[in-house]
């Protein structure tokens, strides 16, 4: 994988000290972002048993600044699908999605959510991006906490890399 | 076995078909039109208090088509009663159990939006896990197996498999 955007120490150095900031806004405005992600778990299934384990002390995601659950959308920016998603219920998740405000992004956690999983029949929408975009996938029945801190990460890595609506020329 | 069973099958003879007993519980074959007159000494005659459950059963290419199953349960005895019938796809109905049992409503109702059996008495057949909107029954054996009903139009570039 790629380095992670705006090191906070230049390469082979020991000390852990802010060397230096990007004199770019939207690198700045990225980074600050990632750190500050407000999840709206939208939870329906058995994965949510290991939403739970990862979002607790022992792996913890505040370490990313994406613990802090909002029940509303309308505070949220992270849209965590947690589980299988039926036809019945497809209405309530795009409600929930447009009701979030820009910017925002979705994760697919666990098959169920990717790609209807097992459940290929009348009843399961085969993958919730055919109802809302999603930005990272993550597989898994359930997936391993690493896999979800890894999608984190590498959602933190999309939105340190966005161009930021903020960031205009009157900025 | 269950002396129980004996007196059941004995008091019930003129109206059951085949009967015997499958891991434990008594099984018993009526026709359609027996139904309550089975169900109803069952309940209040042998105190069988507890309706477990209606399904169906779709034997796909056998006629009559669907065999429709309930289950009893009697919490005084602690025993069990699977009564059995077969409708044809045609006119899949038979009668509803909602005037013994309360609970009989939504299972009903579940039976009816998988299986299309028709329960006359139950007024409130709506679907219950399923959506308004809904064609076919899922559970026949003739459903297709991929075809998809959403309720929200798919995003662009995605299309929908199976099809009617």
């Amino acid at each position: 994988m790629s380095a992670r955007t705006i090191p906070i120490r230049a390469e082979g150095q020991k000390s852990a000290a802010f060397e230096y900031l990007s004199t770019r806004k939207d690198e700045l405005i990225g980074w600050a972002r990632k750190f500050s992600l407000f999840p709206y778990p939208f939870v329906t299934a058995c994965c949510a048993m290991e939403f739970m384990a990862v979002s607790s002390t022992p792996y913890d995601t505040d370490r990313f600044g994406a613990a802090l659950p909002r029940f509303t959308p309308r505070q949220s920016d992270l849209l965590m699908v947690v589980g299988t998603v039926t036809h019945k219920q497809a209405p309530i998740l795009l409600k929930v999605w447009e009701q979030m405000c820009e910017p925002k992004w979705v994760i697919a956690f666990g098959v169920c959510a990717t790609s209807g999983g097992f459940y290929n029949n009348y009843a399961a929408v085969q993958g919730i991006d055919r109802i809302v975009p999603v930005d990272v996938y993550i597989p898994g029945c359930p997936p391993r906490p690493e896999m979800v801190i890894d999608g984190i990460m590498q959602l933190q890595e999309k939105i340190a890399g966005q161009q930021h609506l903020i960031v205009n020329d009157r900025f | 076995m269950a002396p129980l069973f004996d007196r059941i099958r004995e008091a019930l003879a003129p109206k059951i078909g085949e009967a015997g007993v499958a891991h434990g519980v008594l099984v018993l074959q009526i026709a359609p039109a027996a139904l309550l007159e089975v169900a109803g000494p069952l309940k209040e005659q042998f105190r069988f208090d507890m309706f477990s459950d209606v399904t169906a059963v779709d034997w796909l290419g056998q006629e009559p088509r669907f065999e429709v199953v309930w289950h009893f349960y009697s919490t005084m005895h602690r025993l069990r009663v699977r009564v059995k019938t077969r409708v044809g796809a045609g006119d899949p109905a038979v009668d509803s159990l909602t005037g013994l049992y309360g609970s009989a409503h939504f299972m009903e109702r579940e039976c009816h939006e998988m299986y299309g059996i028709v329960f006359r008495g139950n007024a409130d057949l709506r679907p219950l896990l399923l959506y308004e909107g809904f064609k076919g029954h899922p559970l026949r054996k003739d459903y297709p197996k991929e075809l998809e009903q959403p309720l929200v139009p798919y995003r662009e570039g995605f299309e929908l498999p199976g099809g009617e």
